[in-house]
């Protein structure tokens, strides 16, 4: 199949769902969970529904800052507020018995992580991001003894963090996604998993340009054909562990495997669709340049 | 019923040599319930050739105060940052956290302190500190039943408690606790033989947290709790639950998927995907890998990613076929996609591995749900190397012969 000829619609799609995401962080920026921003988490199970309206109005008068008060179900109420130290706790606590009465309460879960704790996380994580990346591209250049392979697996796998962190950014919009350690480490297993999508295309491209010979494009065109069953096979498989997880796997690992499966889905894509194809362009416009010079 | 249902001891006994095998899952505190808890250390007032000490030996008293307190396989690491120094704290099954902050977070320096004569203000500390000490422990007031303080002191540390008792008899002896007094008894003569107690307005747990500590010693320098994250038995079940329905429905989605597609191959493809299930769980419980909700993440991740091989290989036979015979087609199949398998994983397998930081470096995660995360899902990409190519490869030359046209 000639895949390569339709190198631009691929481009103009990616481009397209970039700038959604690009435009929503520029607009909404991202929202970052207590991992990042500091803060308290609590969650309790009451006897039955309380009004979140009023009790967040009696938390406020004890002086502590109620972010925001969700039921998750059966019962159970999510809490975040400011970072809380041990007598605001207690406090909370007090507040919370008063305000239910004779109900019981179950405290399932409590996590308060100090406003020092976050811009740690933040440089810890971009040391981990970079040396994930650069050591990936000198495995990419190392085993394609190509810059031009290289580069451009290096490009498709920021192409795929940007459709993430970007899509991530409308999620946090308009369905409460918030980014914290989790999301980072689905940020990186994308990236590896681009990578790992890419070599297997670029492995086929390696492997005939050896034995047949042929122009770069026609040699991408044969290798995406080859690959592509295979390549969305894998996918599938993937996507169906993340879906029964994103959907059975419960509140703490919903977002978790919701954009990984984003990461998943843009990483099968950029393959395809957004490494080879930079690829052959990148040759092109070599050839131009050499044409040029004669 | 008063029946009993004993285990069978699975550990090993070969003379003196036991070999302990008690394979259990090792769930972390997310899935167990318990606390995480990280103390900031205040070391700014020391040099920093003492900070090294220091939080060596904070990690000690640390450790002994969590292990007095009766907590089961606690875990007590220390972590440092540009500078801050932090202990890390993990308690699995405890519930309150309030009394266990308390308890290992207080610095519980004890002070004797001479108060002079009456009207005279100026109070003069001692040596004799907690320091001195040998032993604390909890009793009970003959008179009153309230519960006390019982201390012994060391040899040195009884002989300054005779002489300061000496120079105070009818004066007030006060008993600072980290510059707070905590009791102020009357010496009533000279008390030799290295005893004496703090009775004071305590409640038994007070007493207990206070002997734990005295007896853990004094933190050498004083901490801030900076980070807490306490889940609850309940809602690690629940999570447990939930993640094993969701791996279960997700991997038989995965078997039926690989079986429509590719018929016998992919039978003998969930054959191995549940050989790797099953050498997965063993080696989690050989290790053993605490097992995380981010950990059950990457595992389930692997499942679909450990498939690839297969369809890799499968996907190359049905080229390869058109070329060669059958059996040859497939131990080329075999060949040519060892290739791609092996440099695609190298990817992911450095990512795991910066992420996982195993070999500790304070500028990477040293802890938390990354860790766990990344150790499954390199675990995970290892073990279905082994079974995506060898455990299929002798299913398929076993199993299956070529169809007779």
């Amino acid at each position: 199949m000639n895949w390569m000829i339709y190198r631009k619609i691929y481009f103009l799609l990616s481009g397209v769902v970039i700038g959604i995401g690009l435009f929503s962080l520029v607009k909404w920026g991202l929202k970052f969970g207590i991992d990042f921003r500091g803060g308290t988490i609590a969650e309790y199970r009451f006897d039955k529904n309380i009004s979140t309206n009023d009790l967040s109005k009696k938390i406020g008068e004890q002086n502590i800052e109620v972010i925001s008060i969700q039921p998750t179900g059966g019962n159970q109420y999510l809490f975040k507020l400011a970072p809380l130290n041990s007598d605001e706790r207690e406090k909370l606590n007090q507040t919370i018995r008063d305000f239910i009465g004779s109900q019981k309460i179950d405290e399932l879960r409590h996590e308060t992580v100090g406003p020092t704790i976050g811009p740690e996380l933040v440089k810890k994580t971009l040391f981990a991001i970079l040396i994930a990346a650069g050591s990936i591209l000198l495995w990419v250049a190392y085993q394609f003894r190509s810059i031009k392979f290289g580069a451009s697996a290096i490009l498709a796998m920021f192409h795929d963090s940007l459709v993430l962190i970007g899509l991530y950014s409308l999620l946090g919009q308009f369905f409460g996604a918030e980014v914290d350690f989790l999301f980072v480490t689905a940020l990186l297993t994308t990236l590896s998993f681009s990578v790992h999508d890419t070599i297997v295309v670029y492995d086929r491209i390696r492997e005939s340009q050896g034995k047949f010979g042929g122009t770069l494009s026609e040699l991408a065109d044969k290798a995406v054909t080859e690959t592509m069953v295979r390549s969305l096979n894998n996918s599938f498989t993937i996507i169906f562990m993340l879906v029964a997880l994103a959907i059975l796997g419960g509140e703490t690992v919903r977002w978790f495997a919701v954009a990984l499966l984003i990461g998943t889905i843009s990483g099968t894509y950029s393959s395809p669709f957004v490494a080879v194809p930079l690829l052959v362009t990148w040759e092109d416009v070599v050839g131009k340049i050499r044409l040029k010079r004669r | 019923m008063d029946t009993k249902f004993t285990r069978y001891d699975p550990n090993l006994k070969l003379g003196r040599i036991t070999i302990k095998n008690n394979f259990d899952l090792v769930l972390g505190l997310d899935l167990a319930g318990g606390s995480h808890l990280v103390f900031e250390a205040d070391t700014k007032s020391l040099a920093s050739a003492d900070k090294k000490e220091a939080i060596l030996s904070l990690k000690e008293v640390m450790e002994k105060r969590v292990n007095l307190f009766g907590v089961s396989e606690p875990n007590v690491q220390t972590s440092s940052f540009e500078g801050k120094d932090r202990i890390i704290v993990e308690l699995p099954g405890v519930k309150d956290t309030k009394q266990a902050v308390d308890l290992i977070g207080k610095v519980a320096q004890l002070v004797f302190v001479e108060t002079g004569n009456e009207g005279d203000t100026g109070l003069k500390p001692t040596d004799l500190t907690g320091a001195d000490l040998k032993k604390a422990s909890v009793s009970y007031d003959t008179s009153t039943g309230k519960p006390v303080v019982s201390l012994e002191f060391t040899e040195e540390g009884g002989k300054k408690f005779a002489d300061i008792t000496e120079r105070n008899v009818g004066k007030t002896l006060a008993i600072f606790l980290d510059s707070e007094p905590i009791s102020a008894p009357v010496v009533r003569e000279k008390i030799t033989g290295g005893k004496a107690q703090i009775s004071g307005d305590f409640t038994v747990e007070a007493v207990k947290n206070l002997v734990v500590q005295l007896n853990a010693g004094a933190l050498p320098v004083p901490v801030k709790l900076v980070e807490e994250r306490t889940i609850g038995a309940t809602l690690g079940g629940e999570s447990i639950e939930k993640s094993i329905t969701a791996g279960l429905i997700g991997l038989t989605m995965v078997l039926i998927f690989m079986v429509l597609t590719y018929g016998r191959f992919g039978i003998i493809a969930d054959f191995a995907l549940i050989i790797f299930g099953v050498l997965t769980f063993a080696i989690y419980k050989l290790i053993p890998v605490v097992l995380t909700l981010p950990g059950i993440a990457g595992f389930l991740l692997s499942v679909g990613m450990s498939v690839d091989s297969n369809i890799l290989i499968f996907e190359r036979f049905k080229e390869e076929k058109l070329r060669r015979g059958f059996a040859n087609a497939l131990e080329v199949s075999f060949g040519r996609a060892w290739d791609s398998i092996r440099d695609a994983n190298v990817a992911t397998l450095v990512t795991a591995f910066v992420l996982a930081n195993p070999l500790d470096l304070n500028f990477l995660h040293t802890s938390g749900p990354v860790r766990g995360f990344a150790i499954t899902l390199a675990l995970g990409i290892l073990i279905s190397l082994f079974t995506g190519i060898v455990v299929t490869r002798n299913l398929l030359r076993v199993f299956v012969k070529e169809k007779k046209e």
